[in-house]
Protein backbone atom coordinates (compact mmCIF):
# COMPACT_ATOMS: atom_id res chain seq x y z
CA UNK A 1 0.00 0.00 0.00
CA UNK A 2 1.22 3.64 -0.28
CA UNK A 3 0.91 6.37 2.12
CA UNK A 4 2.16 9.78 1.84
CA UNK A 5 5.51 10.75 3.48
CA UNK A 6 4.15 12.57 6.68
CA UNK A 7 2.32 8.83 7.43
CA UNK A 8 5.52 7.08 7.24
CA UNK A 9 7.54 8.24 10.36
CA UNK A 10 8.31 4.99 12.63
CA UNK A 11 6.05 6.39 15.22
CA UNK A 12 3.03 8.33 13.86
CA UNK A 13 3.11 11.58 16.23
CA UNK A 14 -0.31 11.04 16.57
CA UNK A 15 0.15 8.31 18.72
CA UNK A 16 2.60 8.88 20.66
CA UNK A 17 2.68 8.77 24.35
CA UNK A 18 4.18 9.96 27.40
CA UNK A 19 4.63 6.51 28.68
CA UNK A 20 4.94 7.72 32.77
CA UNK A 21 1.49 9.11 32.67
CA UNK A 22 0.20 6.40 30.91
CA UNK A 23 1.92 3.90 33.38
CA UNK A 24 0.91 5.64 36.71
CA UNK A 25 -2.72 5.67 34.63
CA UNK A 26 -2.30 1.93 34.02
CA UNK A 27 -0.60 1.16 37.25
CA UNK A 28 -3.60 2.73 39.38
CA UNK A 29 -6.48 0.66 37.25
CA UNK A 30 -5.20 -2.64 38.15
CA UNK A 31 -4.19 -1.38 41.73
CA UNK A 32 -8.17 0.11 42.34
CA UNK A 33 -9.65 -2.75 40.22
CA UNK A 34 -8.28 -5.80 41.56
CA UNK A 35 -8.22 -4.68 45.57
CA UNK A 36 -11.95 -2.76 44.88
CA UNK A 37 -13.69 -6.32 43.99
CA UNK A 38 -11.51 -7.89 47.15
CA UNK A 39 -8.34 -9.61 45.33
CA UNK A 40 -5.21 -8.93 45.82
CA UNK A 41 -3.58 -11.39 43.12
CA UNK A 42 -3.61 -11.66 39.39
CA UNK A 43 -2.80 -14.79 36.82
CA UNK A 44 -2.27 -14.34 33.27
CA UNK A 45 -0.69 -16.06 30.40
CA UNK A 46 2.28 -14.95 29.59
CA UNK A 47 3.22 -15.66 25.83
CA UNK A 48 6.74 -14.22 26.15
CA UNK A 49 5.09 -11.90 23.64
CA UNK A 50 5.18 -7.99 24.32
CA UNK A 51 1.47 -7.61 25.17
CA UNK A 52 1.88 -9.77 28.17
CA UNK A 53 4.75 -9.12 29.04
CA UNK A 54 4.10 -5.47 29.61
CA UNK A 55 0.68 -6.58 31.69
CA UNK A 56 3.45 -8.95 33.70
CA UNK A 57 5.06 -5.73 34.05
CA UNK A 58 2.48 -3.61 35.06
CA UNK A 59 0.53 -5.90 37.47
CA UNK A 60 4.05 -6.76 39.38
CA UNK A 61 4.33 -2.85 40.04
CA UNK A 62 0.59 -2.37 40.73
CA UNK A 63 0.20 -5.37 42.69
CA UNK A 64 3.69 -6.39 44.01
CA UNK A 65 5.99 -9.37 42.02
CA UNK A 66 4.79 -11.95 44.64
CA UNK A 67 0.94 -11.21 43.73
CA UNK A 68 1.46 -12.20 39.66
CA UNK A 69 1.37 -15.44 38.66
CA UNK A 70 2.05 -15.83 35.13
CA UNK A 71 1.16 -19.28 32.99
CA UNK A 72 3.45 -20.06 30.86
CA UNK A 73 1.25 -22.68 28.43
CA UNK A 74 3.42 -23.88 25.04
CA UNK A 75 2.07 -26.63 22.82
CA UNK A 76 4.46 -28.81 20.88
CA UNK A 77 4.69 -26.18 18.04
CA UNK A 78 5.24 -23.08 19.59
CA UNK A 79 8.49 -21.45 19.29
CA UNK A 80 10.85 -22.08 22.02
CA UNK A 81 12.24 -19.05 21.79
CA UNK A 82 8.72 -17.28 23.38
CA UNK A 83 9.33 -19.85 26.45
CA UNK A 84 12.91 -18.61 26.88
CA UNK A 85 11.20 -15.10 26.20
CA UNK A 86 8.78 -15.32 29.24
CA UNK A 87 10.94 -17.06 31.73
CA UNK A 88 13.59 -13.80 31.13
CA UNK A 89 10.37 -11.56 32.07
CA UNK A 90 9.28 -14.04 34.97
CA UNK A 91 12.76 -13.64 36.31
CA UNK A 92 13.07 -10.03 35.65
CA UNK A 93 9.95 -9.45 37.43
CA UNK A 94 10.35 -12.20 40.48
CA UNK A 95 6.51 -12.95 39.77
CA UNK A 96 5.13 -16.70 40.52
CA UNK A 97 4.98 -19.15 37.01
CA UNK A 98 3.23 -22.23 36.16
CA UNK A 99 4.40 -23.92 33.17
CA UNK A 100 1.70 -25.92 31.58
CA UNK A 101 2.41 -27.65 28.12
CA UNK A 102 -1.28 -27.99 26.16
CA UNK A 103 -0.12 -29.84 23.96
CA UNK A 104 -1.84 -33.19 25.52
CA UNK A 105 -4.73 -32.08 25.72
CA UNK A 106 -5.40 -30.39 22.44
CA UNK A 107 -4.02 -33.81 20.67
CA UNK A 108 -6.21 -36.06 22.83
CA UNK A 109 -8.97 -33.68 21.49
CA UNK A 110 -7.60 -33.15 17.59
CA UNK A 111 -7.54 -36.90 17.23
CA UNK A 112 -11.24 -37.33 16.86
CA UNK A 113 -11.04 -34.25 14.52
CA UNK A 114 -7.80 -35.06 12.81
CA UNK A 115 -9.20 -32.91 9.74
CA UNK A 116 -9.36 -29.57 11.34
CA UNK A 117 -7.14 -26.41 9.83
CA UNK A 118 -5.07 -24.46 11.60
CA UNK A 119 -6.53 -21.80 12.54
CA UNK A 120 -9.81 -24.24 13.99
CA UNK A 121 -6.83 -25.40 15.84
CA UNK A 122 -5.36 -21.82 17.07
CA UNK A 123 -8.56 -21.32 18.53
CA UNK A 124 -9.01 -24.25 20.56
CA UNK A 125 -5.22 -23.62 22.10
CA UNK A 126 -6.29 -20.28 22.89
CA UNK A 127 -9.83 -21.24 24.52
CA UNK A 128 -8.09 -24.34 26.06
CA UNK A 129 -5.34 -21.50 27.66
CA UNK A 130 -8.59 -19.26 28.64
CA UNK A 131 -9.67 -22.29 30.37
CA UNK A 132 -6.63 -22.69 32.49
CA UNK A 133 -6.65 -19.44 33.38
CA UNK A 134 -9.83 -19.19 34.67
CA UNK A 135 -9.12 -23.17 36.82
CA UNK A 136 -6.06 -21.15 38.27
CA UNK A 137 -7.55 -17.67 38.90
CA UNK A 138 -10.02 -19.92 40.78
CA UNK A 139 -7.21 -21.92 42.60
CA UNK A 140 -5.43 -19.04 43.43
CA UNK A 141 -7.86 -16.43 44.58
CA UNK A 142 -6.82 -14.29 41.54
CA UNK A 143 -8.64 -11.98 38.63
CA UNK A 144 -7.56 -13.01 35.07
CA UNK A 145 -5.75 -9.60 33.75
CA UNK A 146 -6.23 -9.83 29.87
CA UNK A 147 -3.64 -8.01 27.29
CA UNK A 148 -5.61 -8.20 24.13
CA UNK A 149 -4.69 -4.37 22.86
CA UNK A 150 -6.71 -1.59 20.77
CA UNK A 151 -5.93 -2.84 17.37
CA UNK A 152 -6.01 -6.58 18.18
CA UNK A 153 -9.34 -5.63 19.68
CA UNK A 154 -10.62 -3.33 16.77
CA UNK A 155 -9.52 -5.88 14.49
CA UNK A 156 -10.97 -8.94 15.48
CA UNK A 157 -7.44 -10.60 15.79
CA UNK A 158 -8.13 -12.70 18.44
CA UNK A 159 -10.49 -15.38 19.95
CA UNK A 160 -13.43 -14.69 21.20
CA UNK A 161 -13.81 -16.55 24.83
CA UNK A 162 -10.12 -17.43 23.91
CA UNK A 163 -7.27 -14.52 24.54
CA UNK A 164 -10.26 -12.27 24.81
CA UNK A 165 -11.26 -13.27 27.63
CA UNK A 166 -10.38 -11.50 31.15
CA UNK A 167 -11.74 -9.68 34.17
CA UNK A 168 -10.06 -6.73 33.59
CA UNK A 169 -7.59 -5.10 30.61
CA UNK A 170 -5.18 -2.84 31.24
CA UNK A 171 -3.75 -2.61 27.56
CA UNK A 172 -7.42 -2.34 25.87
CA UNK A 173 -7.11 0.90 24.55
CA UNK A 174 -3.38 1.17 23.79
CA UNK A 175 -2.68 1.03 20.11
CA UNK A 176 0.25 -1.38 19.83
CA UNK A 177 2.20 1.07 18.39
CA UNK A 178 1.65 2.98 21.78
CA UNK A 179 2.04 -0.62 23.53
CA UNK A 180 5.34 -0.74 22.12
CA UNK A 181 6.38 2.70 23.52
CA UNK A 182 4.84 1.81 27.00
CA UNK A 183 6.62 -1.62 27.15
CA UNK A 184 9.66 -0.31 25.94
CA UNK A 185 9.90 2.28 28.71
CA UNK A 186 8.80 0.34 31.70
CA UNK A 187 11.91 -2.32 31.14
CA UNK A 188 10.39 -4.70 28.92
CA UNK A 189 13.55 -6.68 27.44
CA UNK A 190 14.32 -5.07 23.84
CA UNK A 191 14.53 -8.49 22.23
CA UNK A 192 11.16 -9.11 23.29
CA UNK A 193 9.66 -5.23 22.57
CA UNK A 194 11.40 -5.79 18.93
CA UNK A 195 10.90 -9.21 17.85
CA UNK A 196 8.07 -9.79 15.25
CA UNK A 197 4.61 -9.95 16.76
CA UNK A 198 3.25 -13.46 16.62
CA UNK A 199 0.41 -15.65 18.14
CA UNK A 200 2.21 -18.49 18.26
CA UNK A 201 0.69 -21.13 16.84
CA UNK A 202 3.51 -22.39 15.24
CA UNK A 203 6.85 -21.27 14.52
CA UNK A 204 7.60 -18.38 12.21
CA UNK A 205 4.17 -17.09 12.49
CA UNK A 206 3.64 -13.55 11.74
CA UNK A 207 0.69 -11.22 12.61
CA UNK A 208 1.82 -8.87 9.85
CA UNK A 209 1.94 -11.47 7.46
CA UNK A 210 -1.90 -12.91 8.31
CA UNK A 211 -3.13 -9.45 8.49
CA UNK A 212 -1.45 -8.21 5.17
CA UNK A 213 -0.10 -4.85 6.92
CA UNK A 214 1.96 -3.81 8.80
CA UNK A 215 0.65 -2.50 12.70
CA UNK A 216 2.21 0.96 12.34
CA UNK A 217 0.24 1.73 9.04
CA UNK A 218 -2.28 -0.28 10.83
CA UNK A 219 -2.43 2.02 13.74
CA UNK A 220 -2.18 5.53 11.60
CA UNK A 221 -5.59 4.28 9.58
CA UNK A 222 -7.51 3.22 12.74
CA UNK A 223 -6.40 6.68 14.80
CA UNK A 224 -7.99 8.29 11.85
CA UNK A 225 -11.10 6.15 11.52
CA UNK A 226 -11.81 5.37 15.11
CA UNK A 227 -10.53 7.95 17.08
CA UNK A 228 -10.74 10.86 14.58
CA UNK A 229 -13.96 9.49 12.72
CA UNK A 230 -12.48 10.73 9.29
CA UNK A 231 -14.97 9.65 6.40
CA UNK A 232 -13.66 6.95 4.00
CA UNK A 233 -13.25 10.26 1.55
CA UNK A 234 -11.04 12.14 3.97
CA UNK A 235 -8.97 8.68 5.05
CA UNK A 236 -8.44 8.24 0.69
CA UNK A 237 -7.70 12.29 0.80
CA UNK A 238 -5.10 11.52 3.60
CA UNK A 239 -3.29 8.79 1.27
CA UNK A 240 -4.05 5.40 2.13
CA UNK A 241 -4.52 3.18 -0.32
CA UNK A 242 -8.55 2.41 -0.73
CA UNK A 243 -7.98 -1.54 -1.17
CA UNK A 244 -6.31 -1.02 2.47
CA UNK A 245 -9.00 1.34 3.68
CA UNK A 246 -11.54 -1.09 2.66
CA UNK A 247 -9.94 -4.22 3.98
CA UNK A 248 -9.61 -2.55 7.42
CA UNK A 249 -12.93 -0.96 7.76
CA UNK A 250 -14.80 -4.21 7.13
CA UNK A 251 -12.34 -6.15 10.08
CA UNK A 252 -13.81 -3.60 12.39
CA UNK A 253 -17.34 -3.97 11.36
CA UNK A 254 -17.43 -8.06 10.53
CA UNK A 255 -15.43 -8.14 14.24
CA UNK A 256 -18.25 -6.07 16.53
CA UNK A 257 -19.61 -9.45 17.43
CA UNK A 258 -16.34 -10.58 19.53
CA UNK A 259 -16.59 -7.19 21.68
CA UNK A 260 -20.26 -7.36 22.79
CA UNK A 261 -22.13 -9.80 25.08
CA UNK A 262 -24.08 -12.15 23.02
CA UNK A 263 -27.27 -11.07 21.69
CA UNK A 264 -30.20 -11.38 23.91
CA UNK A 265 -33.70 -11.93 22.71
CA UNK A 266 -35.93 -9.33 23.98
CA UNK A 267 -38.91 -10.29 25.78
CA UNK A 268 -39.30 -8.33 29.09
CA UNK A 269 -39.27 -4.30 30.12
CA UNK A 270 -35.89 -4.79 31.44
CA UNK A 271 -33.38 -6.98 29.73
CA UNK A 272 -29.74 -7.39 30.62
CA UNK A 273 -27.51 -4.79 28.92
CA UNK A 274 -30.29 -3.45 26.90
CA UNK A 275 -32.62 -1.60 29.51
CA UNK A 276 -31.19 -3.34 32.87
CA UNK A 277 -28.03 -1.17 32.54
CA UNK A 278 -25.81 -1.63 36.32
CA UNK A 279 -22.09 -0.18 36.47
CA UNK A 280 -19.67 -2.78 36.48
CA UNK A 281 -18.26 -1.31 39.82
CA UNK A 282 -21.54 -1.91 41.36
CA UNK A 283 -20.89 -1.06 45.03
CA UNK A 284 -17.19 -0.75 44.86
CA UNK B 1 -12.66 33.87 58.69
CA UNK B 2 -8.77 33.85 60.35
CA UNK B 3 -7.80 36.72 61.83
CA UNK B 4 -5.81 37.99 58.87
CA UNK B 5 -9.19 38.12 57.05
CA UNK B 6 -8.33 35.10 55.24
CA UNK B 7 -10.77 32.49 54.67
CA UNK B 8 -9.66 29.04 54.77
CA UNK B 9 -11.13 26.35 52.06
CA UNK B 10 -10.26 22.93 51.33
CA UNK B 11 -11.13 20.67 48.77
CA UNK B 12 -11.71 17.15 49.23
CA UNK B 13 -10.13 15.16 46.26
CA UNK B 14 -11.79 11.85 47.09
CA UNK B 15 -12.80 8.83 45.58
CA UNK B 16 -16.13 7.71 46.51
CA UNK B 17 -17.46 4.01 46.33
CA UNK B 18 -19.78 3.75 43.07
CA UNK B 19 -23.48 3.36 44.95
CA UNK B 20 -22.45 2.75 48.30
CA UNK B 21 -24.27 6.19 49.60
CA UNK B 22 -24.13 4.64 53.65
CA UNK B 23 -19.76 4.16 53.30
CA UNK B 24 -19.84 7.33 51.48
CA UNK B 25 -21.60 9.59 53.73
CA UNK B 26 -19.33 8.21 56.46
CA UNK B 27 -16.37 8.74 54.62
CA UNK B 28 -17.87 12.97 54.74
CA UNK B 29 -18.17 12.63 57.75
CA UNK B 30 -14.37 11.60 58.17
CA UNK B 31 -13.11 14.52 55.84
CA UNK B 32 -14.82 16.66 57.26
CA UNK B 33 -13.80 16.23 61.04
CA UNK B 34 -9.75 15.98 59.27
CA UNK B 35 -11.12 19.93 57.42
CA UNK B 36 -11.87 21.15 60.55
CA UNK B 37 -9.28 19.98 62.55
CA UNK B 38 -7.07 21.45 59.72
CA UNK B 39 -9.02 25.34 60.51
CA UNK B 40 -10.68 24.74 56.78
CA UNK B 41 -14.14 27.03 56.75
CA UNK B 42 -15.67 25.62 53.55
CA UNK B 43 -14.90 22.10 52.42
CA UNK B 44 -15.73 20.83 48.89
CA UNK B 45 -16.94 17.66 47.89
CA UNK B 46 -16.73 16.95 44.40
CA UNK B 47 -19.90 15.83 42.22
CA UNK B 48 -21.88 13.17 43.48
CA UNK B 49 -19.80 12.19 45.96
CA UNK B 50 -21.96 10.86 47.99
CA UNK B 51 -22.84 8.33 45.20
CA UNK B 52 -19.98 8.30 42.48
CA UNK B 53 -20.74 9.34 38.98
CA UNK B 54 -21.31 6.52 36.37
CA UNK B 55 -24.31 5.46 38.37
CA UNK B 56 -26.33 4.53 34.97
CA UNK B 57 -29.43 2.70 36.40
CA UNK B 58 -28.44 3.07 40.48
CA UNK B 59 -29.38 7.05 40.03
CA UNK B 60 -32.79 6.01 41.14
CA UNK B 61 -31.61 3.69 44.38
CA UNK B 62 -28.79 6.58 45.26
CA UNK B 63 -31.56 9.43 45.57
CA UNK B 64 -31.90 11.68 48.27
CA UNK B 65 -35.20 13.58 48.82
CA UNK B 66 -35.17 16.76 50.37
CA UNK B 67 -36.64 15.82 53.54
CA UNK B 68 -35.76 13.38 55.46
CA UNK B 69 -33.23 11.44 57.48
CA UNK B 70 -30.33 11.58 55.53
CA UNK B 71 -30.68 14.93 54.23
CA UNK B 72 -30.85 16.21 58.45
CA UNK B 73 -27.49 13.60 58.73
CA UNK B 74 -26.26 15.87 55.52
CA UNK B 75 -27.34 19.22 57.33
CA UNK B 76 -25.22 18.27 60.63
CA UNK B 77 -22.03 17.91 58.29
CA UNK B 78 -21.95 22.10 58.68
CA UNK B 79 -22.51 22.66 62.34
CA UNK B 80 -19.18 23.69 61.83
CA UNK B 81 -18.12 24.79 58.48
CA UNK B 82 -19.01 25.12 55.27
CA UNK B 83 -19.42 22.13 53.22
CA UNK B 84 -20.55 21.62 49.68
CA UNK B 85 -21.30 18.16 48.38
CA UNK B 86 -23.13 16.39 45.50
CA UNK B 87 -25.64 13.81 45.50
CA UNK B 88 -28.79 12.77 43.44
CA UNK B 89 -32.10 14.70 44.48
CA UNK B 90 -35.57 13.24 43.97
CA UNK B 91 -37.60 15.78 44.08
CA UNK B 92 -41.38 15.20 45.16
CA UNK B 93 -42.00 14.49 41.49
CA UNK B 94 -40.02 11.73 40.86
CA UNK B 95 -37.61 13.69 39.15
CA UNK B 96 -33.40 12.91 39.73
CA UNK B 97 -31.07 15.54 39.58
CA UNK B 98 -27.74 15.45 39.77
CA UNK B 99 -27.44 18.49 42.26
CA UNK B 100 -24.64 20.39 43.91
CA UNK B 101 -25.96 21.00 47.55
CA UNK B 102 -24.00 24.23 50.12
CA UNK B 103 -25.04 23.62 53.88
CA UNK B 104 -24.11 26.06 56.56
CA UNK B 105 -24.51 26.38 60.33
CA UNK B 106 -26.52 23.27 60.15
CA UNK B 107 -28.83 24.09 56.80
CA UNK B 108 -29.12 23.89 53.58
CA UNK B 109 -28.54 27.11 51.85
CA UNK B 110 -28.57 26.53 48.37
CA UNK B 111 -29.00 23.61 45.78
CA UNK B 112 -27.60 24.17 42.55
CA UNK B 113 -28.83 21.04 40.12
CA UNK B 114 -26.60 20.98 36.97
CA UNK B 115 -28.37 22.13 34.13
CA UNK B 116 -25.59 20.78 31.23
CA UNK B 117 -25.88 17.17 31.30
CA UNK B 118 -23.43 15.40 28.94
CA UNK B 119 -24.81 12.98 26.89
CA UNK B 120 -22.06 11.95 24.40
CA UNK B 121 -19.16 9.84 23.90
CA UNK B 122 -18.43 7.87 27.40
CA UNK B 123 -21.33 10.27 28.50
CA UNK B 124 -24.74 9.21 29.55
CA UNK B 125 -26.07 11.50 32.25
CA UNK B 126 -29.71 12.68 30.18
CA UNK B 127 -30.29 8.90 30.33
CA UNK B 128 -31.33 9.23 34.12
CA UNK B 129 -31.26 12.61 35.18
CA UNK B 130 -33.30 15.40 34.93
CA UNK B 131 -31.84 19.06 33.86
CA UNK B 132 -31.76 21.98 35.92
CA UNK B 133 -33.27 24.96 34.41
CA UNK B 134 -31.29 28.06 36.16
CA UNK B 135 -28.03 29.84 37.17
CA UNK B 136 -28.27 31.51 40.92
CA UNK B 137 -25.76 32.81 43.31
CA UNK B 138 -26.48 32.92 46.68
CA UNK B 139 -25.16 34.60 49.61
CA UNK B 140 -22.51 32.92 52.18
CA UNK B 141 -20.69 34.08 55.56
CA UNK B 142 -17.64 34.87 53.01
CA UNK B 143 -19.32 36.54 50.35
CA UNK B 144 -21.71 36.23 47.41
CA UNK B 145 -21.03 32.36 45.41
CA UNK B 146 -22.18 30.54 42.45
CA UNK B 147 -22.24 26.82 41.77
CA UNK B 148 -21.77 25.03 38.65
CA UNK B 149 -20.98 21.17 38.14
CA UNK B 150 -18.38 20.20 35.79
CA UNK B 151 -19.74 19.96 32.68
CA UNK B 152 -22.07 23.48 33.10
CA UNK B 153 -18.47 25.18 32.84
CA UNK B 154 -18.08 24.08 29.02
CA UNK B 155 -21.16 26.81 28.43
CA UNK B 156 -19.80 30.39 29.00
CA UNK B 157 -23.07 31.59 29.18
CA UNK B 158 -22.76 29.19 32.90
CA UNK B 159 -19.79 31.42 34.69
CA UNK B 160 -21.06 34.75 32.93
CA UNK B 161 -24.52 34.96 34.18
CA UNK B 162 -23.01 34.52 38.10
CA UNK B 163 -20.42 37.04 37.27
CA UNK B 164 -23.34 39.29 36.25
CA UNK B 165 -24.75 38.52 39.72
CA UNK B 166 -21.62 39.70 40.92
CA UNK B 167 -20.20 36.42 42.91
CA UNK B 168 -16.67 36.74 44.50
CA UNK B 169 -16.41 32.91 43.92
CA UNK B 170 -17.32 30.27 41.43
CA UNK B 171 -17.51 26.94 42.93
CA UNK B 172 -17.03 24.14 40.50
CA UNK B 173 -17.50 19.97 42.10
CA UNK B 174 -16.68 17.65 39.37
CA UNK B 175 -16.33 14.25 38.12
CA UNK B 176 -14.02 14.42 35.22
CA UNK B 177 -12.67 11.24 33.55
CA UNK B 178 -8.96 11.66 32.37
CA UNK B 179 -8.53 10.80 28.51
CA UNK B 180 -6.21 12.20 25.79
CA UNK B 181 -2.52 10.86 26.19
CA UNK B 182 -0.02 12.30 23.99
CA UNK B 183 3.35 13.08 24.73
CA UNK B 184 2.42 15.71 26.97
CA UNK B 185 3.08 15.32 30.79
CA UNK B 186 -1.07 15.95 31.52
CA UNK B 187 -3.99 14.21 29.90
CA UNK B 188 -5.87 16.15 27.57
CA UNK B 189 -8.57 16.96 29.91
CA UNK B 190 -6.14 17.71 32.60
CA UNK B 191 -4.96 20.73 30.14
CA UNK B 192 -8.53 21.75 29.18
CA UNK B 193 -9.89 22.37 32.61
CA UNK B 194 -6.62 24.09 33.49
CA UNK B 195 -7.38 26.45 30.76
CA UNK B 196 -11.18 26.88 31.22
CA UNK B 197 -11.04 27.54 35.25
CA UNK B 198 -8.17 30.37 34.90
CA UNK B 199 -9.76 31.82 31.64
CA UNK B 200 -13.08 32.44 33.89
CA UNK B 201 -11.36 33.42 37.25
CA UNK B 202 -9.48 35.76 35.21
CA UNK B 203 -11.73 37.23 33.06
CA UNK B 204 -14.50 36.88 35.22
CA UNK B 205 -12.36 38.56 38.47
CA UNK B 206 -13.35 36.04 40.55
CA UNK B 207 -12.36 33.10 42.91
CA UNK B 208 -12.55 29.71 41.07
CA UNK B 209 -12.45 26.61 43.59
CA UNK B 210 -12.01 23.30 41.09
CA UNK B 211 -13.01 20.21 43.23
CA UNK B 212 -12.01 16.77 41.15
CA UNK B 213 -13.03 14.04 42.26
CA UNK B 214 -9.81 10.80 41.99
CA UNK B 215 -10.55 6.44 41.50
CA UNK B 216 -11.69 4.61 38.79
CA UNK B 217 -14.62 3.55 37.73
CA UNK B 218 -15.39 1.12 34.89
CA UNK B 219 -12.16 1.48 33.75
CA UNK B 220 -12.38 5.29 33.38
CA UNK B 221 -9.51 7.22 35.56
CA UNK B 222 -10.62 11.04 37.49
CA UNK B 223 -7.87 12.76 37.23
CA UNK B 224 -8.00 14.97 39.85
CA UNK B 225 -6.17 18.06 39.30
CA UNK B 226 -8.21 20.33 42.02
CA UNK B 227 -7.34 23.74 41.69
CA UNK B 228 -7.95 27.09 43.42
CA UNK B 229 -7.81 30.26 41.51
CA UNK B 230 -7.40 34.18 42.64
CA UNK B 231 -9.41 36.86 40.88
CA UNK B 232 -6.20 37.69 38.89
CA UNK B 233 -5.59 33.80 37.28
CA UNK B 234 -3.05 33.07 39.91
CA UNK B 235 -3.39 29.51 41.07
CA UNK B 236 -3.29 29.58 44.36
CA UNK B 237 -3.55 26.18 45.03
CA UNK B 238 -3.16 23.13 43.22
CA UNK B 239 -3.51 19.19 43.59
CA UNK B 240 -0.86 17.96 40.75
CA UNK B 241 -1.43 14.57 41.08
CA UNK B 242 -4.67 11.74 41.29
CA UNK B 243 -4.12 10.74 44.83
CA UNK B 244 -6.93 11.33 47.45
CA UNK B 245 -6.12 15.11 48.87
CA UNK B 246 -7.52 17.84 51.24
CA UNK B 247 -6.24 20.77 49.70
CA UNK B 248 -6.30 23.69 51.88
CA UNK B 249 -5.90 27.16 50.67
CA UNK B 250 -6.14 30.64 51.92
CA UNK B 251 -8.08 33.13 50.49
CA UNK B 252 -7.81 37.19 50.48
CA UNK B 253 -11.25 38.13 49.92
CA UNK B 254 -10.36 41.07 49.27
CA UNK B 255 -8.26 40.69 46.26
CA UNK B 256 -11.94 40.22 44.30
CA UNK B 257 -11.83 44.19 44.96
CA UNK B 258 -8.83 45.39 44.42
CA UNK B 259 -9.13 42.95 41.05
CA UNK B 260 -11.58 44.73 39.86
CA UNK B 261 -10.50 47.68 40.59
CA UNK B 262 -7.12 47.40 38.96
CA UNK B 263 -9.14 45.63 35.95
CA UNK B 264 -12.94 46.99 35.77
CA UNK B 265 -14.23 43.87 33.43
CA UNK B 266 -17.42 43.72 35.26
CA UNK B 267 -18.16 47.53 35.93
CA UNK B 268 -17.85 48.13 31.84
CA UNK B 269 -19.15 44.81 30.89
CA UNK B 270 -22.65 45.50 28.87
CA UNK B 271 -25.29 43.40 29.65
CA UNK B 272 -27.85 45.64 27.81
CA UNK B 273 -25.98 44.99 24.77
CA UNK B 274 -25.52 41.39 25.76
CA UNK B 275 -29.14 40.54 26.64
CA UNK B 276 -30.25 42.49 22.89
CA UNK B 277 -28.09 41.21 20.77
CA UNK B 278 -29.19 37.66 22.30
CA UNK B 279 -32.53 38.60 22.01
CA UNK B 280 -31.95 39.74 18.18
CA UNK B 281 -29.87 36.27 17.65
CA UNK B 282 -33.11 34.35 19.07
CA UNK B 283 -35.14 35.84 16.90
CA UNK B 284 -33.37 35.37 13.63
CA UNK B 285 -33.21 31.77 15.13
CA UNK B 286 -37.23 31.43 15.65
CA UNK B 287 -37.89 33.35 12.22
CA UNK B 288 -36.47 31.02 9.91
CA UNK B 289 -38.87 29.50 7.87
CA UNK B 290 -37.89 25.88 8.05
Amino acid sequence: MSAPASLSEPVFPSLRINPELVRGILVGFIRNEVRKVGFERVVLGLSGGVDSSLVATLAAEALGADNVLALIMPYKTSDPKSKSDALQVVQQLGIHHLEIDISPQIDAYFARFPDADQKRRGNKMARERMTILYDQSWGWRALVIGTSNKTELLLGYGTIYGDMASAINPVGDLYKTQLWQLADAVGVPTSIVQKAPSADLWAGQSDETELGFQYRMIDQLLYYLVDRRYSVEELKRLGFDEAFIVDIVRRVRDNQYKRRLPVIAKLSSRTIDRDFRYPRDWGH
Amino acid sequence: MSPDGRLAVGLVQMDPALGDRARNLERHRQWVRQAATAGVELLVFPELSLTGYFLKDLVAESAIPFEGAIMNELRGLSDGLDVVLGAVIEEPDHRYFNASLYFSQGELVHVHRKVYLPTYGMFDEHRYFAAGDRFRSFKTGFGRAGMLVCEDIWHLSSAYILSLEGVDMIICPSSSPGRGVTTDERLGTAESYGLVCRTYAQFLTTFFLYCNRVGYEDGANFWGGSMVIGPNGDIIAQQEDAGEALVLAKLDLGEVRRERLANPLLRDERLELTINELRRVWHERTRKPF
